[in-house]
């Protein structure tokens, strides 16, 4: 790790339209069926919304693909390669960044401390490699421009975490993914917490980070944020892809109807759906 | 965020005041010297602070090891005992044994070391909480001491035990090597955990050990190394405390579990781990042995020397909410 880069080219392989895809995914609790063959795509840089009710495997979907649980069957591709993630650490190797709803800063750091934690820029040389020191300037020069890049607008990189509004703390987690993301971001009800302004500003953020060329994953139960931002609605029902369906077309009342079984996706208009 | 600045554009680094909770044990620290040389001419010399900081030294090491274990939301009960007992091995060692004193000195540290690292196992492999597993330690340990001295103390010490309370004079001002170690062990510190990765890591683990464990910091193997060199810190303190009173002493360290406590918490450190700073322990401990001294010399009995640290500690909390909230 030497500095974050700007521009996230996530090119897919010729063979594959998808930046991330998984085929049958399978995972059992017991007599529980979390996943029953779930299949799952993800094109370059879009937003795509996971939707689903609560018990409908959403999250054990999530999960595996951010390297949180090991599916029992079914395959995972990162860019046509078949990976196997075994942990969340893994999956962050594999360039795959997640952020959590639970605002996962250390709020008595500073933010360039928060964008580079557990990925510090370490001086050249012995003192780097032997002593583990830290090159701060460095830091926060590259926190200073990486913030800029996605327009995040913060008096001083050394400011504490806790001293921005949640809003910004979580912004301040979405760009620390977008900084080193090569391939993919997910974002775990990334607004939850938040109010309405401060949801917008996450959503602002989420776009600029698409902008960037990096495709995100957004797990939400705000149909308006959902809305807002996906170019593509992936609704889970039952273990499984239930649907894809067009933003732009498929109205939210709809897409809960969808969501909760009271309309079955064979009898939408071929303009709702998304491929 | 957006409307205003661009992020940190032509804004001058600010020079950020110290927090309440820094200035206010600062203050403290002002009046008492202030207070305390009007009523006692021998207060105010060099000798005197030279005194103060021998008579602070052993502790306000081992208020090192705690710091680095506080940061990570730890505690350890068993500080002072382990070094009683890293005192006592090398005393005995050295003595009846007849080792060479350096060889002891070494064994001396391992001891404190290996006692650092068990506490860190119990800790991160049995899952039982810091203050459990060290308040165990202590009772153990306790007993160890007893049976392994006979409940004797250990003395005609070879010289090289003592090394560290020879003098070295500057302008006139008669200052140990001991001092001198603890001051170093300081700014090491300090550096450490300002400067470095590792240091960084400390304060995460400490602050959101969830967002710490998901950002790839090994949680456990910190644990593990921040106790054992916590144990190693405790290995210097006793030899610093053996140099000062110049035997191995099985009841040594009694009360140094909660005085390096006193001298974390009134440096600054928060015991929920994750913010602090060591210099403030530093400071803290310096405080304490002000306050002793200075009340010492001018004549007020030492029950109340314990009576005033106690509304130190509750008033620097205090504070340091009053503080927090405020922001």
């Amino acid at each position: 790790m030497t500095a974050i880069h700007d521009a996230h080219v996530s090119a897919p392989t010729p063979s594959t339209p998808f930046v991330m895809e998984a085929r049958n995914l399978v995972k059992k609790y017991g007599s529980v069926i979390a996943m029953n063959g779930a299949n799952f795509e993800l094109r370059p840089g879009e937003i795509l919304a996971v939707i689903g009710d609560n018990g409908a495997g959403k999250s054990s979907l999530i999960k595996a693909l951010s390297g949180a649980t090991i599916p029992d069957s079914g395959e995972i591709f990162l860019d046509g390669q078949l990976v196997h993630f075994r942990s969340p650490i893994d999956a962050r190797k594999n360039g795959i960044e997640t952020v959590y709803q639970d605002l996962a800063v250390a709020p008595a750091m500073t933010i360039a401390e928060n964008l580079f934690l557990g990925r510090e820029i370490l001086k050249p040389g012995p003192l780097g490699k032997l002593f583990r020191l830290l090159d701060k300037k460095k830091m926060h020069d590259e926190a200073v421009r990486h913030m800029q890049g996605l327009q995040f607008a913060i008096k001083s990189m050394k400011q504490p975490v806790e001293t921005l509004s949640g809003g910004q703390r979580q912004g301040v987690a979405v760009a620390r993914s977008a900084a080193f993301a090569r391939h993919v971001v997910i974002m775990d009800e990334p607004t939850a917490a938040l109010g309405v302004r401060e949801g917008n500003m996450v959503l602002d953020l989420i776009r600029k980070v698409r902008d960037s060329g990096l495709p995100v994953i957004l797990i939400s139960h705000n149909m308006p944020h959902v809305f807002e931002v996906a170019d593509r609605i992936h609704v889970h029902r039952m273990g499984k892809r239930a649907a894809i369906l067009n933003p732009r077309v498929i109205s939210m009342a709809d897409t809960v109807s969808v969501m909760t079984g009271a309309i079955n996706p064979a009898d939408l208009s071929a303009d709702m759906l998304a491929h | 965020m957006t409307q205003s600045t661009p992020a940190g554009a032509g804004l001058p680094r600010r020079i950020q005041l110290p927090s309440l909770s820094t200035l206010g044990p600062l203050i403290a620290l002002l009046i008492a010297v202030i207070v305390f040389s009007t009523q006692s001419p021998r207060f105010f010399s060099g000798t005197n602070f030279s005194l103060i900081l021998q008579q602070i030294s052993y502790t306000a090491v081992l208020a090192i090891g705690q710091t680095l274990i506080i940061l990570i939301a730890g505690i350890d009960l068993s500080i002072g005992i382990v070094m009683a007992l890293g005192g006592l091995v090398m005393a005995k060692l050295a003595t009846e044994s007849g080792l060479n004193p350096v060889l002891a000195i070494l064994a001396g540290l391992l001891t404190t070391m290996f006692f650092g690292f068990v506490n860190s196992q119990v800790i991160t492999r049995l899952r039982v909480p810091p203050f459990i597993a060290t308040l165990g330690m202590l009772g153990i340990v306790t007993a160890l001491n007893q049976t392994y001295s006979g409940s004797q103390t250990i003395n005609n010490l070879p010289p090289a035990l003592t090394a560290l309370g020879n003098t070295f004079k500057i302008g006139g001002t008669a200052i140990t090597y001991g001092t001198v170690l603890m001051l170093v062990l300081y700014l090491i510190a300090w550096f450490v955990l300002s400067e470095t990765a590792p240091g960084r890591h400390l304060y995460a683990a400490g602050n959101n050990p969830e967002a710490a464990r998901l950002s790839g910091i090994p949680i456990n193997r910190l644990t593990v190394i921040v106790y054992t060199v916590a144990g190693l810190i405790y290995g210097v303190a006793a030899l610093i405390l053996v140099a000062r009173t110049g035997v191995g002493d099985p009841n040594a360290g009694q009360t140094d579990n909660l005085d390096s406590i006193t001298a974390v918490v009134l440096g600054g450190t928060s015991l929920f781990g994750g913010r602090g700073n060591v210099l403030g322990t530093l400071l803290g401990a310096i405080i304490v042995g002000v306050f002793r001294n200075g009340l010492q010399l001018i004549g007020i009995p030492s029950v109340y020397q314990s009576l005033i640290t106690g509304i130190l500690i509750i008033a620097a909390v205090a504070l340091d909410q009053v503080s927090r909230r405020k922001s």
